[in-house]
């Protein structure tokens, strides 16, 4: 078996999470890149746990990983829905009270 | 090998036998819900205390009767050895040392067992009128509860661990009692002798235990004794050495020569404590003691060989019997007369442990505990009722016996009972004693021992007399003739002592008379439970079984007793008597005469007496010379050095330091620091104007920048690692 196939799918879900992240406008778009970033590092611990003789470690971190997402996703979807209750709108560039 | 055998003993054992070891848990349960919920307790925690002594009573009673049914029962007469009742649990483990908790019943045991838990009960009654009001009541009970608790630990510990548990919880509980009134500090500091003066025989134990593990390499004190009884080995000597220091220990304990000092001035605690203290807990664990590892003393010290006259136990005994009788001729205190007479009866029993009369010492400590309770409780009830709280027997006592008639009569009772009179329970136990010591050879202690009878006999004359006869002084005069006026106490609220009760009535209330009844009746009877004079020998062949029998020791049997023998100890103790009442009634009687201020007129006289009065000076050599002697140069020494030495460091220091902080703050602070401050002052400033623009406020900015940040954290750590 090679890694490779799963590294690199690994790899370009992250970068696709990446370019989500910094281009997307949507917060909810944002948030959903973000757990792409997430997969991706899930399927390379998942990977990397298979190429060393199958223990558990890495199941566990990924499971662990998928639980964290899920509370984050919670907490992320919570922010924008009352972002928008407030102000109509959840583009990311009107929300720049925090200018420095 | 101990555990099947332990598997063996409770399955024929009876329910009380195996769960002995309820006994001690139930009052020291009690101690903590006292400590935890007694103050709000309508009875402030005394009912806890009472109800759990009763529960002890009960199981004790209970273990007892089933222990006489083992000894009778024909199957274990086989062999003329009742095997002990032995139930642990393990405790801890020290490398492969196993420590167990658990009980160890046999005849010793339950003999301490019944009598701790019976005079317990019996004081705490007491206690509830002779304390009430004071304030620390709750604690009183709590402390008295735990002291219990402590001796019943130590009485059926199956092992050297959980004995020393015991008689440290005991150490520790005699620490507060004495010093339960301890605003006053003659108090405390008796409270601190008693504690301290223990603690250097405390030492022993630990030494003594330790080398009984060195040589027999168990803790188990059935195994030591039985590997002790049957000693054969080169390392004799070692035994000697663990026998010597274990018995340091009784002499701390039991007030024994040459520590006995702390044991009068313990009168500083309530009666009921010192009743306590001297009668079954505290001061007969010493006895106990010797009695539960006997083995380990006969063989050690080669008791009952032929040809010895002399041996440590014996000697100190001996000593302890004459000087304490003699001080006790000097006392004004009626409790320290008292407990110049414990002191005096605990070297009975050790000579007696000394001379091979296990049995008579065993005895003694049983009825020694009922007499004594009842003696102390009558003073403490002539304090409570007739004197003002005054213990002083000149200046508050005289003239009671007519008003208070119970106190009076279980006084007498328990008088004749330890001055040996005929069929009083005294004289069963001490006979034994003091025959045992001229059959088996100690020709001397039996003179030792006949005449400490004698002055037993002569100055518990003098007590009586001055307590109850003549005429009414101080404290006493206003309450013989019913005059209420001036009676105002201590140690009591005021409350009750507006009612009518402590001199409308003649005698104390029923808390304190009671008790009193119930030990004056076993003061004359339970010397009936071992009467050689009648040919009644069943206390002997209930506990026979502890002395431990092997082939390195054979303890006698106590020898037949004949009224001839017993004949010179009587006739000195009614010698005793007669001179004792015709001098005290010269001395302290209405009828001027030529004895009365003889002391301050004979030299002689004068000297012996001031002798006395200072305890033969042992105090004085204790604080004075030893502690001095040690103490001092130790202390001016280390003041020398202090001033010399410490001080010239601590200066030189203080001024290098002064030195270099002028230094730093003029070149250091005031040039490099205060740059450097100031510099990265600027420099924070200048670099947050360089990086305002990056807050954009924009969070897909910072995503972007936080990304690129990994990004170059991870090309470096790609570069360095490649």
């Amino acid at each position: 078996m090679l890694i490779n196939q799963f590294l690199i799918l690994g790899a370009v879900l992250f970068c696709i999470g990446v370019y989500g992240v910094i281009v997307r406008k949507n917060a909810v778009l944002v948030l959903m890149s973000i757990e792409l970033i997430l997969n991706s590092v899930n399927i390379n611990l998942l990977a990397f746990d298979r190429l060393w003789g199958g223990q558990v470690d890495g199941n566990v971190f990924a499971l662990y990983i998928i639980a964290v997402a899920a509370a984050e996703v919670g907490v992320g979807l919570a922010m924008v829905l009352l972002i928008f209750r407030n102000r109509k709108t959840i583009a990311l560039d009107d929300l720049s009270e925090m200018k420095g | 090998m101990l555990a099947e055998e332990t598997g063996a003993a409770v399955h024929a054992a009876g329910w009380f036998l195996e769960n002995a070891w309820l006994i001690p848990l139930i009052p020291a349960v009690a101690f903590f819900l006292i400590i935890g919920f007694g103050k709000r307790l309508p009875r402030g925690g005394s009912e806890i205390g009472i109800a759990s002594m009763l529960a002890s009573l009960v199981i004790a009673a209970g273990t007892a009767y089933q222990w006489i049914q083992r000894v009778d029962a024909p199957v274990a007469e086989v062999g003329h050895e009742v095997a002990p009742v032995i139930k642990s649990w393990n405790w801890f483990d020290i490398g492969n040392l196993h420590v167990s908790i658990g009980s160890h019943i046999d005849g010793l045991a339950v003999t301490l067992l019944l009598l701790v838990a019976f005079i317990s009960t019996l004081v705490q009654i007491y206690s509830t009128e002779y304390v009430r009001g004071d304030r620390r009541y709750t604690h009183f009970f709590a402390s008295i509860t735990l002291f219990s608790a402590g001796m019943l630990t130590m009485v059926l510990a199956p092992n050297m661990v959980q004995f020393i548990l015991g008689w440290e919880i005991m150490g520790l509980c005699s620490f507060l009692l004495i010093g339960h009134w301890w605003e006053e500090e003659a108090n405390s500091e008796a409270a601190l002798k008693a504690f301290w003066t223990v603690r250097v025989g405390d030492m022993g134990l630990l030494v003594g235990t330790a080398v009984l593990l060195g040589i027999f390499g168990t803790l188990e004190i059935s195994e030591i004794n039985e590997k002790a009884a049957n000693f054969a080995g080169d390392n004799k000597g070692l035994l000697m050495f663990a026998a010597v220091a274990l018995f340091i220990a009784c002499i701390g304990k039991s007030g024994q020569f040459p520590l006995h000092t702390w044991l009068p001035d313990a009168m500083a605690g309530p009666t009921p404590v010192s009743s306590l203290l001297h009668s079954s807990t505290m001061v007969v664990a010493g006895v106990f003691l010797v009695a539960r590892l006997y083995p380990v003393f006969h063989v050690g010290l080669d008791i009952n060989i032929a040809g010895q006259h002399f041996n440590l136990i014996a000697v100190i005994g001996g000593i302890t019997i004459l000087i304490a009788a003699g001080l006790a001729f000097v006392q004004d205190d009626i409790k320290k007369v008292l407990a110049y007479s414990t002191v005096s009866q605990l070297g009975y029993m050790m000579l007696g442990l000394g001379v091979g009369a296990w049995t008579g010492a065993v005895f003694h400590i049983f009825t020694h505990a009922f007499f004594k309770c009842a003696l102390f409780l009558c003073a403490g009830s002539i304090a409570h009722t007739g004197s003002h709280h005054s213990f002083d027997m000149k200046t508050d006592m005289g003239g009671l016996r007519k008003k208070m008639p119970v106190t009076f009569g279980v006084w007498m009772v328990s008088t004749a009972a330890l001055c040996g009179v005929p069929f009083f329970s005294g004289f069963f136990s001490k006979d034994e004693i003091i025959d045992s010591a001229k059959y088996n050879d100690y020709k001397l202690f039996y003179f030792v021992a006949i005449i400490g009878a004698a002055m037993t006999a002569a100055y518990m004359t003098r007590a009586t007399y001055l307590t109850f006869f003549g005429k009414a002084r101080g404290g006493a005069a206003h309450f013989v003739h019913g005059d209420n006026h001036g009676h105002d106490d201590d140690h009591h609220a005021a409350a009750h002592h507006s009612a009518p009760l402590s001199f409308a009535k003649s005698d104390s209330s029923w808390q304190i008379t009671i008790p009193l009844i119930i030990l004056g009746l076993l003061a004359v009877v339970s010397g009936y439970l071992n009467a050689p004079a009648l040919g009644i020998h069943w206390f002997e062949h209930m506990t026979e079984s502890s002395i431990g029998s092997g082939t390195a020791m054979s303890v006698p049997p106590p020898p037949e007793f004949t009224w001839a023998a017993a004949a010179p100890g009587l006739l000195l103790v009614a010698l005793g008597f007669i001179v004792s009442l015709a001098l005290t009634k010269a001395v302290f009687g209405e009828k001027k005469n030529a004895l009365q201020g003889l002391t301050q007129r004979n030299a002689l006289l004068g000297a012996g007496h001031k002798f006395l009065v200072n305890k033969y000076y042992l105090d004085a050599l204790y604080e004075k010379v030893i502690v001095r002697s040690i103490a001092h140069p130790i202390s001016r020494a280390v003041y020398w050095t202090n001033q010399n030495i410490l001080d010239g460091i601590v200066n030189a220091v203080g001024k290098g330091g002064k030195r270099s902080g002028e230094f730093v703050y003029k070149y250091l602070d005031q040039g490099l620091v205060d740059g450097a401050v100031n510099g990265s002052g600027a420099a924070a400033s200048g670099a947050g104007t360089a990086l305002q623009p990056v807050q954009s406020g924009k969070v897909n900015l910072y995503g972007a920048l936080l990304f690129g940040a990994a990004a170059v954290g991870a090309l470096v750590l790609v570069l360095v690692n490649s």
